[in-house]
């Protein structure tokens, strides 16, 4: 029977033990005329054929695997190193709940506080949660924590609109009970214009950083003009663009937030992700999700726990700010794998050859007739084309060619009609990078 | 530096360990012409750990060890339904078609996982009696947060802005009332009778007195956080709905009704599945969750999207064409991308295991663990509700005539015989709870072991209750101070880079 290993002689057993005759009589209580319904469903598989069965699903969709991918948009193919994948396997990790019970616990909880501190590291902040369920919620639960810290008091959200349009959408499904304006998205300007939106009303501003095109803005003077105003500075940040760039922390920033998938976690058709969240340490107590301290055992030992609880939804029901209870705890466990073995001088590393390649790639296809590539700012890993045919055409023809091409940004940019979004990063060869251009040189 | 990085460690913090240069990863070289990189905006420092790879090899696994899990023993932790995680499952999440799939590819380049998610959309409405689903959410509460945002919206549609009460029982998931106001609305709580049901005279008073034109709907837990099928429930249905609200079923219990009862039969409008509880997606320690949305015609149109969709019918030629929609009315789009597709396709193995024949026989066998137990444990232990149980139970977590024994004792020892201790402490209506919940797999001399486990410890509490007090004493740490914990507030190790300005 499956996954069920009762034998008859022991359900037998069992039965006797609690007095009934058969399994069925346990269910009395539930209204006769609705009990035992018949479920229309496929007949059981073996393990051997559910096995196949995946097999064939999977290999039914075109995956990064077998195709040169340049497409990113808030979802990275990067290198994942091995071992990675080996610790994620071990059944004491994946196969624990909550840790809730800390003396028995000690490996999630070490290693949750472990993330936090990478993720302080990469960030600049003073404290990080052990994490949300995506970048976008995320960004939506930082909205929550802008509007606690300026008591409610003020109405007015401010996003870019170079900001993943996705985001955007999550937050405005988020906060659509409450009374506040989100503003700012239906821009096409520089950052900097932003600012003229900032008023004595404007509880928070938030950027992404690179931004949604793959740019780097200048945010020297951001973070005054909005603390100025007495409202927070968010910044989206992209993980593996902070091997390189100075970190949100410096720039000013109060609470920082992302996808943390480029950090050892697959594509995985957009999920299980990993939504980070770092603060300053004065905001750590408005925060939702959990977040690991250290302490010491009765004897004195250092031990890790879950802190601050009463803020979490458990202990205080309808005054808690967040209904969050699962997180991303497995994906945390990969992001810190990740770091511990790229480390301070492997992660820069990744992210020049991320740079490197993108700059090649740009370059190349800037040379192309039909093409332009947008060199007005500084770029990570992505950069836009503008392209002279649709850009649906451009991916089908690559895709006959094994390319899973850029993203079609015209899809949420109107102005953006044939331009595509390319991602290039360490995993794209030379020879790979050579072979788009010329598939794309040969179409223009 | 802090005080306690020189207290004795079960393991040195990945910081501690490594040295200046060391690096875990074989990365190859630029095989393109370097670009310039932008000095001026650069980061000076990036303080990570310097580590070889067979270093950080070893500090997670001896990390792993520290753990309790599914995997070493049994873990009847209630409402949250400890059961394996089949490794098949862990097979197919990183086939490369799947594991290494972008979540913006064009939907003709992902037919097997919008074949896979509209398959397992299908399976969760049969099984739940639902006109229509969504896979969309990340965890539980997130498909609670939908769902009370659809009740939420589809008043307002009806020009009844003036409904913003959810009724929610005092047994309720902590998840319940801060859903509630997350969305916008407010909690009224209702009280319990003796039974552990909702009373029903105070669910009366409240959708028939002056408040009824306020009330948006109620979240009920079915079965109860108790473990128990309440028995009134159609009067519960029925009392909210003659009064205009809409009926939400927190699903965390789903593993004590598949094929015994449809939700959406009862009547129910709306409820969340939690993929990583009843459909065996593993708890990863403390997520990845995966909460997918059931709703009947009512509400069809405001589920949360995208959804999958055939838009080309089969034929001749073949497979039909599968593709996206967002609902007329949807409150919208609640993360990004499609939901924890990892997820999905872990439970739709299950259910493709278990079919069309088997899947009752989760529940039978879950619903016969839990009452075997109920049935041995009840003579050493206050069972406040003597009846047949569902999936799980709770028992009072003390024993007679010893006073300062306490539930979370109990548990602690329990540490000391092997096992993981049941939920403390919730629901919150019973005193000293010790909410119990076998799950199906388990096996019965592990039950037996578990009931010896328990009944020692009553024994232990009588003729030495220090070692309940002091426990746990085998496990890698001792009791934590929680106290210093919020009080020093150390939750990080690096320190911060100085701020621009600072």
């Amino acid at each position: 029977m499956s996954y069920i290993p009762h034998t008859a002689v022991e359900t037998e057993q069992m039965l006797t033990e609690i007095g009934v005759s058969s399994i069925d009589e346990l269910f009395d209580a539930v209204p006769a005329a609705y009990r035992f319904p018949r479920l229309e469903l496929p007949p059981p598989m073996s393990e051997m054929e559910v096995a196949a069965e995946m097999l064939a699903i999977s290999e039914a969709n075109d995956h990064a695997g077998d195709y040169a991918i340049f497409r990113g948009a808030g979802a990275y193919h990067h290198f994942i190193p091995s071992a990675v994948n080996h610790m994620l396997l071990r059944g004491e990790f994946y196969t624990a709940y909550t840790p809730y019970q800390p003396e028995i616990s000690q490996g999630t909880l070490q290693a949750t506080y472990e993330y936090q501190s990478m993720m302080c590291a990469l960030t600049g902040m003073d404290a990080a949660n052990a994490s949300h369920y995506d970048g976008a919620t995320s960004l939506a639960e930082a909205v929550t924590v802008a509007l606690e810290v300026t008591r409610h008091k003020r109405r007015k959200i401010i996003l870019s609109h170079a900001i993943h349009p996705q985001y955007r959408e999550v937050v405005r499904t988020y906060h659509q009970g409450r009374d506040i304006r989100i503003i700012g998205d239906r821009g096409r300007g520089d950052v900097i214009e932003l600012v003229e939106m900032l008023d004595e009303n404007t509880a928070m501003l938030a950027i992404q950083y690179p931004n949604f095109f793959g740019q780097i803005d200048n945010i020297a003077a951001l973070a005054d003009a909005v603390h100025e105003v007495g409202a927070l500075l968010v910044i989206v940040a992209n993980p593996m663009a902070l091997s390189l760039f100075r970190s949100p922390g410096e720039l000013g920033a109060d609470i920082v937030v992302g996808e943390g998938q480029p950090m050892g976690v697959p594509l995985s058709y957009g999920g299980p992700y990993l939504g980070y969240f770092a603060v300053r340490q004065k905001y750590v107590r408005k925060i939702a999700g959990r977040i690991i301290g250290e302490t010491l055992d009765a004897d004195g030992k250092r031990a890790f726990v879950m802190t601050l609880r009463p803020r979490e939804q458990d202990i205080k029901r309808e005054r808690a700010t967040s209904n969050i209870c699962t997180n991303q705890g497995l994906m945390a466990l990969s992001a810190s794998v990740y770091m511990a073995l790229m480390g301070k001088n492997g992660l820069r590393r990744v992210g020049e050859l991320n740079y490197h390649k993108a700059h090649y790639a740009a370059d190349q296809i800037n040379q192309l007739d039909g093409y332009a590539v947008n060199t007005s700012k500084t770029f990570f890993n992505e950069f836009v084309v503008s392209c002279s045919r649709p850009v649906v055409d451009i991916n089908k023809a690559l895709l006959q060619e094994g390319i899973i091409g850029g993203y079609d940004l015209g899809q949420n940019y109107f102005h953006l009609e044939n331009h595509m979004l390319v991602c290039v990063t360490e995993t794209n060869s030379k020879a790979e990078i050579d072979r788009l251009v010329e598939v794309l040189g040969g179409l223009s | 530096m802090n005080e306690l990085a020189s207290t004795p460690a079960l393991q040195p913090l990945i910081y501690d360990i490594g040295a200046p240069g060391r690096i875990g990863v074989n990365l190859p070289d630029c095989d393109v012409p370097e670009a310039e990189l932008p000095t001026e905006l650069l980061r000076d420092d990036l303080p990570l750990p310097e580590v070889g790879e067979l270093q950080v090899v070893r500090h997670f696994v001896k990390l792993s060890h520290l753990n309790y899990s599914i995997d070493k023993g049994f873990y009847p932790l209630g409402s949250c339904t400890m059961k394996y995680n089949p490794k098949v499952n862990e097979d197919a999440a990183r086939l490369p078609g799947f594991a290494q799939l972008h979540p913006l590819i064009e939907e003709t380049g992902a037919q097997g996982a919008m074949y896979l998610m509209y398959e397992l959309q299908g399976w969760l409405g049969e099984i739940s009696g639902f006109e229509a689903v969504s896979l969309t959410p990340a965890a539980g509460a997130q498909g609670e947060f939908a769902g009370i945002l659809m009740i939420r919206n589809y008043h307002l549609d009806q020009g009844e802005a003036q409904r913003d009460i959810i009724l929610v029982p005092n047994s309720a998931h902590g998840t319940n009332p801060a859903t509630v106001t997350m969305a916008g609305m407010r909690v009224r709580e209702l009280p319990s009778n003796d039974q552990g049901n909702v009373d029903l005279d105070s669910l009366r008073a409240a959708c028939q007195g002056e408040m009824r034109d306020q009330i948006a709907g109620m979240m009920i837990t079915v079965p109860s956080t108790l473990g128990l099928f309440e028995s009134t429930i159609h009067d519960v249905i029925d009392i909210v709905h003659d009064a205009g609200g809409l009926m939400y079923m927190d699903g965390a219990n789903m593993n004590a009704l598949m094929a015994v009862v449809k939700p959406g039969e009862l009547d129910f409008d709306v409820m969340h599945y939690n993929l990583h509880k009843t459909f065996s997606t593993p708890h990863g320690g403390g997520g990845p969750g995966s909460g997918a949305v059931g709703v009947n015609e009512k509400l069809k149109d405001y589920l949360p999207g995208p959804i999958v969709d055939i838009i080309e019918e089969e034929d001749e030629s073949g497979a039909p064409l599968y593709g996206y929609a967002m609902p007329a009315k949807s409150i919208g789009r609640i993360k990004a991308f499609q939901g924890n597709f990892g997820m999905h396709l872990r439970a739709y193995a299950y259910i493709r295991v278990y079919g069309d024949t088997g899947i009752r026989d989760v529940t039978r066998y879950a619903v016969l663990n839990a009452n075997y137990l109920r049935a041995k444990l009840m003579k050493t232990y206050k069972l406040p509700y003597p009846r047949y149980c569902g999936h799980e139970f709770v028992l009072e977590g003390h024993v007679d005539d010893v006073e300062e024994v306490h539930a979370l004792d109990i548990s602690k020892r329990l540490m000391d015989y092997g096992f993981h201790p049941p939920t403390n402490y919730f629901p919150l209506i019973v005193p000293e709870a010790l909410l119990i919940e076998p799950t199906e797999t388990e096996v019965k001399e592990d039950l037996d072991a578990f009931v010896e486990a328990m009944e020692r410890i009553a024994e232990e509490a009588r003729t030495d209750p220090e070692l309940l007090l002091n426990a746990p004493h085998t496990a890698p740490v001792r009791r934590l101070d929680e106290v210093r914990a919020v009080k020093e507030l150390i939750l990080c190790c690096v320190p911060a880079l100085p701020a621009a300005g600072d």
